[in-house]
């Protein structure tokens, strides 16, 4: 019987059993100023050590500014966290891609850009989409504070075995439709603990033909349906887009390298525990309506009416959602105006993102009505956009052109919505006040988003693509 | 830390499904770099109205003082911030009781001595139920036994991966538990595919 890439990569990182549950070696490390700084005041209290610096990789991207220059850093709680970590990446010696580094950036836009994220490897982050990085095949996931301490002190993360779901998607996206809308669609069907206990391997001719930023989108956004590991196998594309990464191996370490990479695809004999099918040809622009992501919709649907869900708790969840939303039950999503479009986060902010939604937005205008901001996954992504003139493309259409960082996605630096403002947002969480209180988010592609800003309510892309 | 085995206390409901961490403790508090002080943000936005009086309509708030909180299915869900559990068990919660938990929210409970119970749909709904009838309702929970009874005729099993039971038990952190495999640790590293990368050559350019 063959095994799957997931088993694969558990069965070669096994360091000690107990009870059921594992320990994993972690091949990298990534920490970021929010969710570290308790995890190394625990170390110290305790006395214990960073035991693999050289496996540990920080930069800071929850709380910057992404005004110019990243500054001024304006909250002096943000400030001191900031702080903490260039203490404490100092005293350990940890690399730190600093607030002035070229290489700063969104955790999980800067680790496949630097090809420091492999296949084979064992990666976690304080931060649940850490699963992004299960694109270029490794096995990667969020941990809490507590397990950052435990990765810090031991390298090693323990874990129960999950079981594996295998997504399989077929088919061929029709025009104006992305890797985002599919992902939507994927958990608005299983919801958003659908896969709550299981690794997800995304497969099927769609990923196949899907480019390796296209397939970070959707490994992104599995923990949004509850899967902390979400992972694709490596192909040649796979390859093809590590070679000559800054951390890419090089010479005779890069042969070896391939052919290890080669052995980890899942085997056509592997079984998995659950198997889901979809077939994207004919899937739509998809926009949320409600407060989590699994509350979503057709461009050309309605919002559900609360007696079509059969579930008590969910209508529960509907109900409030609508309520907080400030939508009724029933109205069509083209219906639906908005004031703000944040194009950004490490689900849609790569430069193949920024280029849909320049294509978009070129030589149109944003609505009068709208505020409209691209934040790029990282210092690089913005480089290279503006390289290709899409800073100008942005900015002439009428929206801000920023500094990278996690921003409006999550609000925790100055970015956030007013209360009641309504934005059509490509980050991953539609959460009630999480880009800021009282905000309303409807999250949807990057096409989308720009296409939403010139008419100041959701429009199909489709129609002016 | 002290273990947990036999625990009573007054209980409180949300009947909500996916009840996600950014709920249970807003990013606005999030920017600390201590442990401590997150009792006070617990669901800060449903406990307080607009003008920072108490909710009264929230089940928190109508209910004062518990110690147990009963929800909906896939409770924790979203962001992987420990913060809500920190926040959860200052606050004065020492048991979840739901039918079923997210994964990252399950093990930041554990390792905080938050006990996560899972039990039934319906046996939800009729904890739920109790709560709004008798309005002061007390539970007690049986971790050793994995029963949840009342003072009257109620009793439920609950289920929990029996290492985290004993770990609630005995208080253990699991940093102690696995630096028992310090040998193992070095073995395996003595043997790690040399293409792996480290940070150690990386020319750091600003």
């Amino acid at each position: 019987m063959g095994r799957t890439i997931i088993e694969k990569i558990w069965d070669n990182h096994i360091i000690y059993e107990f009870d059921g549950w594992h320990g994993l070696y972690v091949d990298l490390h990534f920490i970021h100023e929010v969710t570290s700084p308790q995890a190394f005041e625990g170390l110290e209290l305790a006395n214990r050590k960073v035991r693999r610096p050289d496996l540990t990789v920080a930069t800071v991207d929850h709380n910057v500014p992404t005004t110019p220059n990243h500054s001024p850093i304006t909250d002096p709680i943000a400030e001191k966290q900031i702080k903490s970590l260039y203490k404490n990446t100092e005293k350990w010696g940890i690399l730190f891609f600093d607030i002035n580094s070229p290489y700063q950036g969104i955790v999980h836009v800067i680790g496949p850009e630097l090809g420091i994220t492999q296949p084979g490897m064992v990666i976690v982050c304080g931060d649940s989409h850490t699963s992004t990085h299960g694109a270029l095949g490794a096995m990667a996931f969020g941990i809490g504070t507590s397990e950052v301490e435990l990765v810090l002190s031991t390298q090693t993360i323990k874990l129960k075995k999950p079981k594996t779901m295998e997504v399989r998607f077929e088919g061929k996206l029709s025009k104006g439709v992305y890797s985002k809308d599919v992902i939507l669609a994927l958990i608005g069907k299983i919801g958003v603990g659908g896969a709550n206990g299981y690794a997800v391997e995304y497969t099927g001719n769609f990923i196949t033909d899907l480019s390796i930023e296209g397939r970070l989108t959707i490994c992104n956004m599995s923990i949004e349906a509850g899967a902390r590991v979400g992972i694709i196998s490596p192909d040649e594309k796979t390859f093809e887009y590590l070679e000559g990464k800054p951390f890419a191996p090089k010479g005779k370490e890069w042969e070896k390298a391939l052919s290890y990479w080669e052995t980890l695809k899942s085997d056509p004999q592997a079984k998995y525990n659950k198997v889901v099918t979809m077939n994207v040809s004919n899937l739509e622009p998809m926009v949320t309506w409600g407060t989590n992501p699994s509350q979503v919709q057709p461009i050309t649907g309605r919002i559900p009416y609360l007696h079509e869900i059969e579930d008590e708790f969910l209508r529960n969840s509907a109900k409030k959602a609508l309520n907080y939303m400030g939508l009724e039950e029933g109205i069509k999503i083209t219906d639906i105006p908005i004031n703000v479009v944040f194009i950004g986060s490490c689900t849609n902010a790569r430069i193949e993102d920024l280029r849909e939604a320049a294509k978009v937005i070129k030589g149109k205008k944003v609505h009068p009505k709208v505020r409209a901001m691209v934040v790029p996954g990282s210092t690089q992504v913005k480089l290279q956009a503006e390289k290709e003139g899409l800073d100008k493309i942005f900015k002439d259409s009428g929206f801000e052109w920023r500094e990278s960082g996690c921003s409006m996605c999550l609000g925790m630096n100055p970015d956030v919505l007013a209360p009641g403002q309504r934005c059509a947002s490509t980050s991953n969480r539609n959460f009630e006040n999480r880009q800021g209180k009282g905000g309303r988010t409807h999250l949807v592609s990057p096409a989308m988003a720009a296409a939403a800003a010139i008419a100041g309510k959701f429009i199909d892309v489709r129609e002016i693509l | 830390m002290k273990g947990i085995t036999i625990y009573k206390g007054k209980a409180t409901y949300i009947d909500r499904a996916d009840i996600d961490t950014d709920q249970i403790m807003p990013k606005q508090f999030l920017k600390r770099i201590e442990k401590t002080g997150f009792g006070q943000y617990v669901f800060y936005e449903w406990r307080y109205l607009k003008d920072g009086s108490p909710n009264m309509e929230f089940e928190l708030n109508k209910y004062p003082n518990s110690t147990i909180l009963i929800t909906g299915p896939n409770f924790g869900c979203g962001s992987s911030r420990e913060h809500a559990v920190w926040g959860l068990k200052e606050y004065g919660f020492r048991v979840v009781i739901s039918p079923s938990f997210a994964d990252i929210f399950y093990f930041n409970a554990v390792e905080n001595m938050l006990l996560p119970c899972t039990v039934t749909h319906d046996n939800v709904k009729l904890l739920i139920q109790k709560v709004k009838e008798k309005g002061e309702y007390y539970l007690t929970v049986d971790l050793p036994n994995q029963l949840i009874y009342d003072d009257e005729n109620i009793k439920i099993s609950f289920i929990i991966d029996q290492e985290s039971k004993d770990r609630l038990i005995k208080g253990w952190d699991s940093i102690d538990l696995v630096l028992r495999f310090e040998d193992k640790i070095s073995e395996y590293e003595k043997n790690r595919p040399s293409f792996f990368p480290t940070t150690q050559n990386f020319q750091y350019t600003k």
